[in-house]
């Protein structure tokens, strides 16, 4: 299943171009995400004001790149020591097999109902559609997805969920689905959501979360987040499952606070978040709460073919802060549904394709104008520009062909046509007689040539080459006596 | 094979060989080198940008702060342990006042409910503050369990000026974490909040509206250095 859904119709990358054109037309989805991405650039920038940016980025960056460059072996220490904290630990190929092993931890439980707090790994594996067809019923807790949830949609952004809804909407969608009073007042919707959360709360049988770190030297599992929900969901219910991705991890404990710092910042522009919540072993003999089973589920989907590969091991490095579409002249005109991904925005664009091939998101490492924005932004330093290169070569069969659904879009006429101009360009005589052909004979230049030309008009070959004018320049100036130069 | 040999099989076997950590340089995260008084300073700016409130007390007379704070926000019912000091004074403290003392060491099971629908506040200690963030770190413990941080609509916090460091790296590793950790640790820095409609920040979606910190200082004179 590859496609994220919304009320009207069902989005998918290989209709990007489509939905980019729709989105563009729909003024209420341009001002939503122009507010909100200029508010969050500003609130970036402004809380980073004191701090030296750049050597916080270098350290984040860099404890990343030892988690990774340890990743095997710290699997396995974090397994360890969560085993030895009571957590059960499950590794999972795909999205398919994680979701059974969450779907087979609820029905042990005989569970029928699980609130859930964010979690993206587990949008990416679509775990609430799976667990409905086994007759659980999955609610989601963040205030932001319950709202997408109630409108039968999936969110447009990774930190902000329901962004590209304004006020109006989410009181529509409130009074609609929940029979709330109609009301322009913050305050009084959240308040509503709160009661109709909390008595979910108390009734679930299962919380499932996400992971922003995992611990490996202490077995610790460590959520970021403001509203309360992801405490709520790892200690009311009697069982908590995390799901997380495997890259997820890092060593020591230590290495988590400039990354809580890089994270909240970059995210939000908050200095922190509300709660920081670190959870290591379900609940001990003499404890009054918190779930009596705790579950971590480690999955790989895609990950361990990413990790194969010198270049492309970076988008690993990524901590979700969401940044890199903040920045996006793209993301910020088209919004999060166009991409069709669970991921959307620069770093979508660079994972998506190793999780759902280069055959479905082939449009998406040029949905960017290369402006290197996100990678300036990122505060682990990813190179997002690079990558998405990269990956428009893989998608052409020009790269190392280790990404799957490679040379998707070889074309025999355009790698010809490159093969050709790759021979010319190198050669230099025939390269002038071309250029100057080409210039004598620009009549016959075509004035519609595709998708190029949809927006722009035809490129005019010059009646002179560069190469003849600055040859003409050059036997036209007298020529700088050498003496005469240094005397000046 | 399992699922968890395949995996680890595939990052040890890496395509392009085996990778080099690079060694970290944690300079950045600790020695802010602030004065006792720019701690508390940070401490109590970062706390109100988030809407927490800082309420000034000492060692000793910190009970009748609390007794205020309880009757100036209409608390009825309040969420306390019973063997830490901050819960054994408030429990003697408040004694003779209108607030009625909901004892929480007892399984959640039995009380879920009463919890979530009929307390008005929960006490809590703390094992410190972090000055960067205006941040409070707590170790729940069976006689102040996890939830009466959370569940109650105001959270009163009791924090010892003396306990604050600059950041959280300096707490992790000063308290040396990383040695032992608890069945949850957390830092809570203000109360629960929202954004999420609209970019409009709201209060108290899941969990508690208020948070309230009494400061409590080691002399009278608030703000003194030690």
């Amino acid at each position: 299943m590859s496609e994220q859904t919304s009320g009207v119709y069902t989005y998918s990358p290989r209709q990007f171009h489509r939905q980019a054109h729709d989105a563009l037309g729909n003024p209420q989805i341009r001002a939503n995400f122009r507010k909100a991405m200029d508010g969050l650039m500003t609130k970036r920038r402004e809380s980073f004001g004191d701090w030296e940016l750049e050597t916080l980025r270098e350290l984040g960056a860099n404890i990343r790149m030892r988690a990774l460059a340890k990743l095997p072996d710290l699997l396995e220490q974090l397994e360890a020591n969560c085993e030895a904290n009571g957590i059960k630990v499950h590794w999972a190929e795909d999205g398919e097999q994680a979701c059974r092993i969450i779907r087979e931890i609820c029905e042990s439980h005989g569970a029928t109902s699980v609130v859930k707090g964010k979690s993206m790994v587990s949008e990416e594996m679509h775990l609430n559609a799976h667990l409905e067809e086994a007759g659980i019923e999955a609610l989601e807790s963040d205030l932001g997805e319950y709202l997408v949830q109630l409108n039968e949609q999936t969110p447009s952004h990774i930190i902000m969920p329901a962004i590209h809804l304004n006020t109006d909407e989410i009181s529509e969608i409130l009074h609609e689905k929940t029979g709330t009073e109609r009301t322009r007042d913050v305050d009084t919707m959240t308040a509503a959501a709160r009661s109709q959360l909390r008595e979910r709360f108390m009734n679930a049988d299962v919380g499932v979360s996400g992971v922003n770190f995992a611990v490996a030297e202490t077995g610790t599992l460590c959520l970021v987040e403001n509203e309360g929900n992801g405490r709520m969901t790892t200690t009311v219910p009697p069982v908590h499952v995390a799901v997380t991705g495997i890259e997820k991890v890092v060593e020591h404990l230590r290495d988590v606070p400039p990354l809580y710092a890089l994270l909240s910042r970059s995210a939000t522009g908050q200095h922190v978040t509300t709660y920081f919540n670190m959870i290591s072993s379900p609940r001990k003999e003499g404890e009054h709460d918190g779930p009596k089973e705790v579950h971590l589920v480690l999955v790989d989907n895609g990950r361990s073919n990413i990790y194969q590969d010198d270049e492309l091991l970076d988008t690993l490095r990524c901590i979700r802060c969401g940044a890199c579409m903040n920045h996006c002249p793209v993301y910020t005109r088209v919004g999060g549904h166009t991409y069709g991904t669970t991921y959307p925005g620069p770093i979508g664009s660079i994972l998506s394709p190793h999780l759902m091939g280069l055959e479905e998101t082939k449009d998406l490492p040029t949905a960017s104008s290369l402006c290197g924005a996100c990678g300036e932004v990122c505060p682990v330093k990813i190179p997002i520009p690079d990558l998405l290169v990269r990956l428009r070569r893989e998608s052409v069969g020009e790269g190392r062909g280790n990404v799957p659904g490679a040379g998707i879009k070889r074309t025999r006429k355009e790698a010809a046509a490159w093969k050709g101009f790759q021979w010319l360009a190198t050669h230099p005589a025939a390269w002038r007689i071309g250029t100057s052909m080409a210039g004598r004979f620009k009549a016959l230049m075509p004035s519609k040539l595709g998708v190029w030309t949809e927006y722009r008009t035809a490129p005019k070959p010059a009646a002179t080459t560069l190469h003849a004018l600055v040859k003409k320049h050059q036997a036209a100036k007298p020529r700088v006596d050498k003496s005469d130069k240094e005397r000046r | 094979m399992s699922a968890r040999d395949a995996i680890l099989k595939r990052l040890r076997e890496r395509t392009d060989g085996p990778l080099s950590a690079p060694e970290s340089d944690f300079a950045v995260v600790t020695h802010r080198g602030w004065s006792g008084q720019e701690r508390l300073e940070r401490f109590e700016r970062w706390i109100a940008s988030v809407h927490g409130e800082v309420v000034h007390t000492s060692r000793k007379g910190w009970t009748e702060a609390l007794a205020r704070v309880l009757a100036d926000k209409g608390v009825r019912r309040l969420a306390l342990g019973k063997q830490h000091p901050v819960a054994a004074e408030a429990r003697q403290a408040l004694v003779d006042t209108e607030v009625e003392l909901v004892d929480v060491n007892r399984d959640i099971e039995a009380w879920q409910r009463e919890q979530f629908e009929s307390v008005d506040a929960g006490l809590t200690s703390t094992l410190g503050g972090i000055a960067e963030t205006g941040s409070l770190w707590l170790w729940p413990t069976p006689d102040e369990p996890r939830l009466i941080s959370l569940v109650p609509s105001i959270h009163v916090a009791v924090l010892d000026a003396d306990t604050l460091e600059d950041t959280l790296f300096d707490v992790v590793e000063k308290h040396g974490w990383a040695n032992g950790m608890p069945t949850n640790a957390l830092l809570i820095s203000g109360p629960s909040k929202t954004a999420d409609i609209e970019q409009t920040l709201a209060y108290g979606v899941h969990g508690p509206r208020e948070l309230v910190v009494l400061l409590r200082h080691a002399s009278a004179a608030p703000g003194d250095e030690k």
